[in-house]
């Protein structure tokens, strides 16, 4: 075994405190350890965007940062978009209604980029939506009901100001 | 799939990072880590030690003084996207950077390890190239400056000696009624590019150039500044065919053969790129002048 740390995190809002081999990558620390297994693993050097989390608000690679480097960050999985167990997210709703997803595996990246997108940017065009999710790969769907779905999503986080809140902001 | 095994540190300031280097066999700095992070994940490096840079305090800021922007190097590409003045007085860093990874890379990814990596198609390589940018370098025997024509000594290798780190780099101002254009090729938005093109022109209200700078990136080992193309159009008031002609000779530039694209194509890039970023820079060194938005 390698060289081992103890860092301590806050992750969906719970606190963690654990012992990480240092080269673990943070992906592999929130799926293997913590067991948050939403985070999805494509392709691992940081091409697909499955694995993308909010790193301090900010949209991420997970599996192109150490989970060391996580030490004191606060960090939300697309387990923690949803404001609580019996509702989703409205961009999760607009998603599940527009059939945004077939297999589902992109998804959990392309939600947590789009969570960034859409706060920093409200009311995007069509031309915006496309370039923010142009680092995520989605093999199934096209991007076409992707896209319908996030423009949706805009309109619905408008109308209900609060609901574009993330769990992680609803904390503080 | 995982990195090899390695030591970890984590300096909290540019001497003990210093420090570290010196010290410590087979070291890697880690940046921003979207280049170095896949090259773990793939054990393409096999580094002893990780010295983990985003702990190191002093190194993230951009300041506009003395007509020039100095960057920090572990600023964010993201902050510099989002920053004001590169907004209002480097606006061929905006546009660049758009064009640089994705959101999710630009939020980590740094300009010093940009800088470092020194991809030969990377847009902030480019960017230093063509700005004449001064790399400020940190070792054991203080600091020194050096200019960026002589950064790249050969692919892919900044002139910084193992014992040493960028600390920031510093990007000169134009002046405000510059023209400026970055365009490049790539086969999806957000990937590095086959061929770029940088343009910066100075010029008077009549379209007169006075002052230019065409640097062509993903051709060859490092971005090259096109100087032909300069000679050819300072003093001149482009009209016609006038750029089109002066950017043949980028097809003699020396280019790369790779699976993306045979040297001869990307020497055709290099002539279409820097026409329309000619082209462009100048529309808008026009609408500078008169006082057009653009």
């Amino acid at each position: 075994m390698g060289e081992k740390r103890k860092i301590a995190l806050t992750v969906n809002g719970k606190r963690y405190e654990e012992e990480v081999e240092v080269r673990v990558t943070l992906a592999d620390f929130i799926r293997h350890q913590l067991g948050l297994t939403g985070t999805h693993l494509g392709c691992e050097h940081g091409v697909c965007g499955a694995c993308t989390i909010l790193f301090d608000d900010r949209s991420a690679r997970s599996c192109l940062m150490l989970a060391v480097q996580a030490d004191g960050h606060d960090i939300l999985t697309v387990e923690g978009i949803a404001p609580s167990p019996d509702k989703l997210h409205p961009l999760q709703q607009a998603f599940h209604e527009h059939h945004g997803l077939q297999c589902g595996f992109c998804t959990p990246g392309i939600l947590t980029t789009l969570i960034e997108f859409l706060r920093d940017n409200p009311d995007p065009s069509e031309q915006e939506v496309r370039i923010a999710i142009s680092g995520n790969l989605c093999r199934c769907t096209g991007y076409q009901n992707i896209v319908v779905a996030t423009l949706d999503a805009a309109k619905r986080l408008q109308a209900e100001p609060t609901q574009s809140q993330t769990n992680a902001a609803q904390r503080s | 799939m995982k990195p090899p095994p390695f030591r970890y540190h984590d300096p909290k300031t540019v001497s003990e990072a210093v420090g570290l280097l010196a010290s410590l066999e087979n070291a890697k700095l880690l940046a921003g880590g979207q280049s170095l992070m896949p090259m773990l994940n793939m054990r393409f490096v096999l580094p002893d030690h990780i010295i983990d840079l985003n702990r190191v305090e002093g190194l993230s800021h951009i300041r506009d003084t003395q007509g020039a922007l100095d960057i920090g190097a572990m600023t964010r590409q993201r902050d510099l996207e989002f920053s004001e003045p590169v907004r209002a007085r480097w606006p061929i860093m905006h546009e660049a950077l758009l064009q640089v990874g994705h959101r999710q890379t630009r939020n980590r990814g740094t300009i010093g390890g940009s800088l470092c990596h020194l991809d030969p198609a990377a847009e902030l390589v480019s960017l230093a190239t063509g700005y004449d940018a001064t790399v400020t370098v940190a070792g054991p025997a203080g600091q020194r400056e050096v200019a960026f024509a002589e950064f790249p000594v050969a692919y892919m290798t900044p002139a910084i000696e193992a014992n040493e780190l960028v600390v920031g780099v510093r990007f000169p101002q134009w002046t405000p009624k510059h023209g400026y254009a970055f365009i490049e090729f790539s086969r999806r938005h957000g990937d590095f590019a086959i061929t770029s093109a940088a343009v910066l022109l100075e010029g008077d209200a009549a379209g007169k150039i006075t002052r230019a700078s065409v640097t062509i990136g993903g051709m060859g080992t490092v971005p090259r500044r096109a100087r032909e193309v300069e000679q050819a159009i300072v003093g001149q008031v482009p009209a016609g065919s006038f750029f089109r002609d002066a950017c043949e000779s980028c097809r003699k530039l020396e280019a790369i053969d790779d699976v993306h694209a045979p040297a001869s194509y990307r020497q055709h890039l290099a002539a279409v790129l820097s026409r329309r970023a000619l082209e462009k820079a100048h529309a808008r060194l026009l609408d500078a002048h008169a006082g057009r938005p653009h």
